[in-house]
This record gives C-alpha cells, structure tokens and sequence, in this order.
C-alpha cells in the first residue's frame, strides 16, 4: 500500500479534481439540514450509540438467536471466517443450483471479499445493479465512496462508458443516462438465477436481513429470483426491529440528508405458501472477515458503525484526495480505521496518519464513534510496533526527551525561537526546513518572534 | 471446528466470557431484551395533532402524489382521473382485493394479477401508512404480490384513513399485533424511486416506479 503516491498522482489528476469540486459539500450541507429538522438530534445519537454497545456486548448470544429466528422461517444461514471461505459458499450455491446468471445490489462486503471475481471465475455471468455499481463494473474500477460509488465520475465520463457498452448514440443528460441503464438493467433483473444483495442490519428477533435503498433495484434482486443470498457482516446484528426504526432515523439523513430512503425492504426467510413471488432459497452468509479482532480491544467502538459516509463526506483529506487513495474498499476515517485492522497495519501503516484529527468525522458520526481517537491508538500500535519510519521516531523520542525536563526544554525552546527567527529573515516567513522540505514545498512556515512565551509571560507577569 | 464454532469462540474469548458458545444465561438475557421492545427518541413531528395532515406533507416531500375518495366507489374514478391527467394509458394490473370495484363504468381495463416486466400501472392496497416520513407498508402475501409495486413505471396505492400510523414502531406493533410475525417482504414505501449516482443530482425514476399516487380511502 502506497498511500502517499497515490495521493500524490490523485491530487495531480484534475479530471478527478474537478469532479470532487462538484461533489464537494453536497452531501454535507443536505445532512445538516435535515438534522436541523429532526430536532432532537443528540438524544438520538446516544441512544444509537448505546443500542449498538448493547448488542455487541452481547454478540455471540444475537448472532446465535438471529440464527435460530432465520432457520425457523426456511433461511439457511452460513458462517464465513475468511474473505475466500465467504466467496466459496456462495460459489457453491451458485454450482448447486445450476445459476447462470446472478443480479447484485450494492453490497460493500462483497466488494470487501471480491466476490464478483470469484463467481465470475466459476463462470457465472454477475450483473451490478445498482447504477453507481453499475457503472464502476463496466469501468473495471473499485468504489471510491460507500453510498455514492462512483463519485469520482463526471456525467461525461459514464457517457463515454455506456455508449462503448450499450452501443447507442452518446447522451450526457443525467436522467436521460439513468433511463439508460434503468432499460438495460431490466432485461437482467427478470431473467437472473439467484439475486445477491447486502444486509444493513440484521434483526436477531425476527431472523431477519434488510436493505435501505432508493433505486428499488434492492427489491428487484431479492423478489424476482428463485434464489436470494444475503452477505452481511457479523458486526450487523441488532436486537429488535424498534432498533432498526431508531437506526433508519439516523442512516439516510447521515449519509444523504434524506429523512428515509425510498425503500425499506425487509426480508424474513422464503416464500410463503402460495405467494406470488419471492424466492424458494434463501441464503444468509455471515462474515467474520477480520470483525472479531476488533472485539474487546480499545478499537470495538468501530464495530458500531453503520456504514453511511458522513465521515468521509466531512473529512477534508478525503474531500481533496477521493477514496481510491485509500488503497482498499472502505476510504474515510472509517476506512482509516477498519483497513489496517483487517489487512494488517504494517500493510496500510499510513492510513491512521491520513487525517487532519480536525475532528469533524466523530462530530458527523451518527452512532458517535469516536474515530480520531480510534486512529490516534492506531498510530500508538505502530509506535510501538516500530512500523514507522525512523526519522519520525527518532523525533518523537527527541521530543518527549524535552517534554520531560523543564530546565532543558526551556533552553531548547529559547534557541529554537531565536533560530527560527533568523531563518525568517525579513519577511518572517520560513520557506524551507532542512528535512522538512515536504511540509514546506507547499506553503511558507510563519517565523517565531525570537522570544518564548515564557519569557513574554515573564515579562507580562512583572509589569502587572 | 467450523466456521461457526470458531467465529463464536473467539467472541467469547476476546470478550473474557467462559465456554465457546453462548450460554443459556446469556440466551435468556437476550431474549428478554427481544421480548420487551424500546422504542428510541422520535422527533416532535411523528407526533403530530393531525396524521393526515403531516402524512401528505412527507408524500409531497417525497413526490407522492395523493387525493382523498368519500368511499371505495370513488377509487375508480379517481384511478381514471389521475391517469388521464398523468396521460397514462386507462390500464392496470391489480391485486385481487379491488378487482371487484366497477372499473368499467370508468372506462378503465383491469386484470388482477401480478404485474409482469412490460405492466404500466401497478395497484396495490397497503397494511398501513406512517405520517412521520410519508411511507406506506405493503406486506406480501398470495394476494398482495410485491411486484404489482415495483416493475410497473407507475404505482397506484390505497390507503385506509383509519390504518394511518405515527411512527415505523406502531407499523411493527400492529404486524405483531394482527399478523405475529413478518411475512417474507416487508416493503416500506416513499415515494417514486431515485438515484443520485451520477454527480449527486437528484433523478426521479431508477429501477422501480416513476410516479407513486396514494389514494386515501375510509
């Protein structure tokens, strides 16, 4: 993982630029009113907060009551510990049940385990259906956002794609392309085999998965095909479908500054006797994947999150950078925090250092995870760990030296001013730092005045 | 050890719990947490003096449309109204619930059955409606096919005045209440889908209907 090159190339890339310039605060702006509208917003959080610390104390019991609630109503329920054993699962209910073709609705775990890659190897043909999805697929790129993948993409950009894919004369209306796809897509929805779609939330209660969309394609991908497979995270179990009323109060106004999705879809199980549609299979995979090394460490925090985007939406690294920096499937603070614990911080060891700590992210998050906080023990691990690199450790280890001994930090400070000073020359602007050159390549470092403050409070001090 | 045993396993271990799964003490507490459901905070307008009201405020938010009838008789007429209005072919598929009404005599050609990839315009019924976000619910069953809702590019729906809720937790209440358990789909609907996916701008109509109509009936 390569973060700061691929920050570098992306800052550089202006087309990308100019797109996140578009997005930029949209998002943002529409959450901030529909909480103002909401009213009792904080009370909302903590609740959240504390529902979600509930149900993951008491993980184990939830998953095995959701377990035993699904079976009842004909579900068959999976456990994956890995990426690849998830992947298999489902490649083999595909197998078994001569699947052609499968339609998926966005899911940010199967994108997490690579599963496209994985069925589409055992020669299933997967059809993304979810437009932002959609058209990621047919430009061999990753999401870049977990609500709006294709954020990075100008209308133009998806124009060129769909007339290379659709072989129809080239459109750049945004309504005009989205009827586009709607037309494409249908002939698909009604002739897959098994239909894969992702669970928001998981209701031990009732043994139930759930999805929160507004394209309605969600719908279509768990009604129409004779085989329905959810994949979920453990992390997604919540107690009762009241604490999926209070959850849904906070996810779409979070991620969007909508007060609900179009959709709520809940599914519980097969089709009935004699209805009209639904699927006779159901199954449900749930995904370790690296969630249980968050369990009961100083990091568990995390799993409470709801994956809405408000944190990458106020994040000002990834307003500027987009999220394939980020290397892997989740960008943002969230991602910042999730990446290096499940592949590993010595593999995506700049990634807790990729954030400002302006603090923004924990403010916006609607189930208060306190994610600055979550990246500053991140980067304590690799201090420890000695994963950083060695000028960087030697600095801090110089500094808390200082920081120990007044007498010597006092001296320090007073050369330290009267240096910086002369380097200020008369503009009293520092425009290069000896091995500091990266700080200052883009921006002039103001000078100190040549005085510490303590001498200034001295002085102050004597005068009163 | 399988997959399952051994994700429960570590759960237990790394929260400092003895055994390997949940013990019947631990399932108790959970399922005493289930039995007794807690409703969380709810903002001032889901609860508001009038439901109607805040309900069609939510639907034109969203971009329902709606109109009121006296009594099932006006169903038809309205349905012809509106899809007259809306230039829309006098048409339908429908569930078998309102199959009965007098549709000729509106000039309007009904079949009652689920819809189908090419259907125009679904009508469906609906278990109750939610005021707080302009939603309504529709519960699947062998009468209440979900897709009458979804594949056509136009969606009907009537709603009892007298099933119009506060809040998502009453809609559950009364599904335990009349039903005891969900059915395979609970659908909650508001309004006509959308996508914001390319450029974050606003599109009315992705993958499921165009245009949403509610008709409050008594």
């Amino acid at each position: 993982m390569f973060f700061k090159r691929r920050a570098s190339e992306k800052l550089a890339d202006e087309l990308l630029q100019a797109n996140m310039r578009k997005a930029k605060g949209k998002f943002v702006d529409a959450r901030a009113k529909s909480v103002l509208e909401f009213g009792n917003w904080e009370p909302l959080r903590d609740y959240a907060a504390k529902l979600r610390d509930a149900a993951l104390a008491d993980l184990d019991a939830y998953l095995v009551e959701f377990e035993k609630n699904a079976t009842a109503r004909g579900s068959v329920v999976h456990w994956a510990e890995t990426a690849e054993e998830a992947c298999e699962i489902i490649a083999k209910i595909a197998k078994d049940n001569g699947v052609r073709k499968v339609t998926k609705s966005k899911s940010m775990v199967s994108e997490e385990v690579n599963l496209n890659e994985r069925l589409e190897a055992a020669g299933v043909q997967v059809v993304e259906t979810d437009l932002g999805e959609y058209i990621l697929q047919l430009a061999h790129e990753p999401p870049s956002h977990i609500v709006a993948p294709a954020i990075h993409k100008s209308k133009e950009q998806v124009a060129d794609l769909f007339t290379e894919a659709h072989g129809k004369p080239r459109i750049t209306q945004i309504d005009a392309l989205t009827r586009e796809a709607r037309e494409q897509l249908r002939g698909h929805f009604l002739s897959a085999d098994m239909g894969i779609s992702g669970s928001n939330f998981l209701v031990a209660e009732t043994g139930t998965t759930l999805t929160v969309t507004n394209e309605g394609n969600a719908d279509l991908v768990t009604t129409i095909p004779r085989i329905h497979c959810v994949i979920a995270g453990i992390e997604k179990v919540i107690p009762t479908l009241e604490d999926f009323a209070c959850l849904v109060r906070l996810l779409p106004r979070s991620a969007i500054g909508q007060s609900i999705t179009n959709y709520l879809t809940l599914t519980t199980g097969v089709k009935g006797p004699g209805d009209a549609d639904g699927p006779e299979q159901m199954h449900i995979v749930l995904v370790d994947a690296g969630r249980t090394k968050f369990v009961g460490t100083d990091l568990q925090e995390m799993l409470r999150c709801i994956r809405c985007g408000a944190c990458m939406n106020h994040c000002p690294v990834y307003q500027n950078i987009g999220g394939h920096a980020y290397g892997w499937v989740y960008p943002g603070p969230m991602g910042s925090v999730l990446t290096p614990v499940y592949v590993g911080i010595e593999n995506a060891g700049d990634l807790p250092n990729a954030a400002t700590f302006c603090g923004e992210c924990a403010v916006a998050c609607p189930v208060k995870i306190p994610l600055p906080d979550l990246m500053r023990k991140l980067r304590e691990r690799q201090f420890e760990g000695h994963l950083r690199p060695w000028p960087e450790r030697l600095g801090i280890h110089a500094w808390s030296a200082l920081a120990v001994r007044p007498g010597l930090y006092a001296f320090a400070m007073k050369w330290a001013a009267r240096v910086g000073s002369w380097l200020g020359g008369r503009d009293g602007l520092i425009h290069s730092l000896p091995g500091l050159d990266g700080w200052t390549k883009g921006r002039d470092m103001p000078a100190p005045s040549g005085r510490t403050f303590r001498d200034l409070y001295r002085e102050r001090q004597g005068r009163r | 050890m399988s997959a399952r045993e051994n994700i429960l396993a570590r759960i237990r271990g790394a929260q400092g719990k003895p055994g390997a799964e949940p013990t019947a003490a631990d399932l108790d507490r959970v399922r005493a947490v289930i039995a007794n459901p807690v409703t969380g905070p709810q903002p001032a307008f889901a609860h508001p003096p009038d439901l109607l009201v805040q309900f069609l405020k939510e639907c034109d938010r969203v971009g329902t449309t709606h109109a009121q009838v006296a009594s099932d008789e006006g169903i038809p007429a309205e349905v012809a109204r509106y899809l007259a209005a809306t230039g829309l072919e006098p048409r339908l598929v429908a569930w078998p619930a309102f199959a009965a009404l007098d549709w000729a005599s509106a000039g309007i050609a009904i079949e009652s059955r689920p819809a189908r990839g090419d259907d125009r315009t679904g009508l469906t019924g609906s278990t109750c409606a939610i005021a707080e976000t302009g939603t309504t619910l529709l519960l699947s069953s062998p009468e209440q096919p979900k897709v009458t809702a979804l594949l056509p590019e136009t969606h009907v729906c009537i709603v009892r005045r007298s099933r119009l809720l506060g809040t998502l937790e009453e809609a559950f209440a009364l599904v335990r209440r009349e039903l005891g358990a969900l059915p395979r789909s609970a659908f909650f609907v508001s309004g006509p889908s959308r996508t914001a996916d390319i450029e974050q701008t606003m599109v009315i109509g992705a993958h499921g209907p165009y245009r949403v109509h509610v008709i409050i009936a008594p």
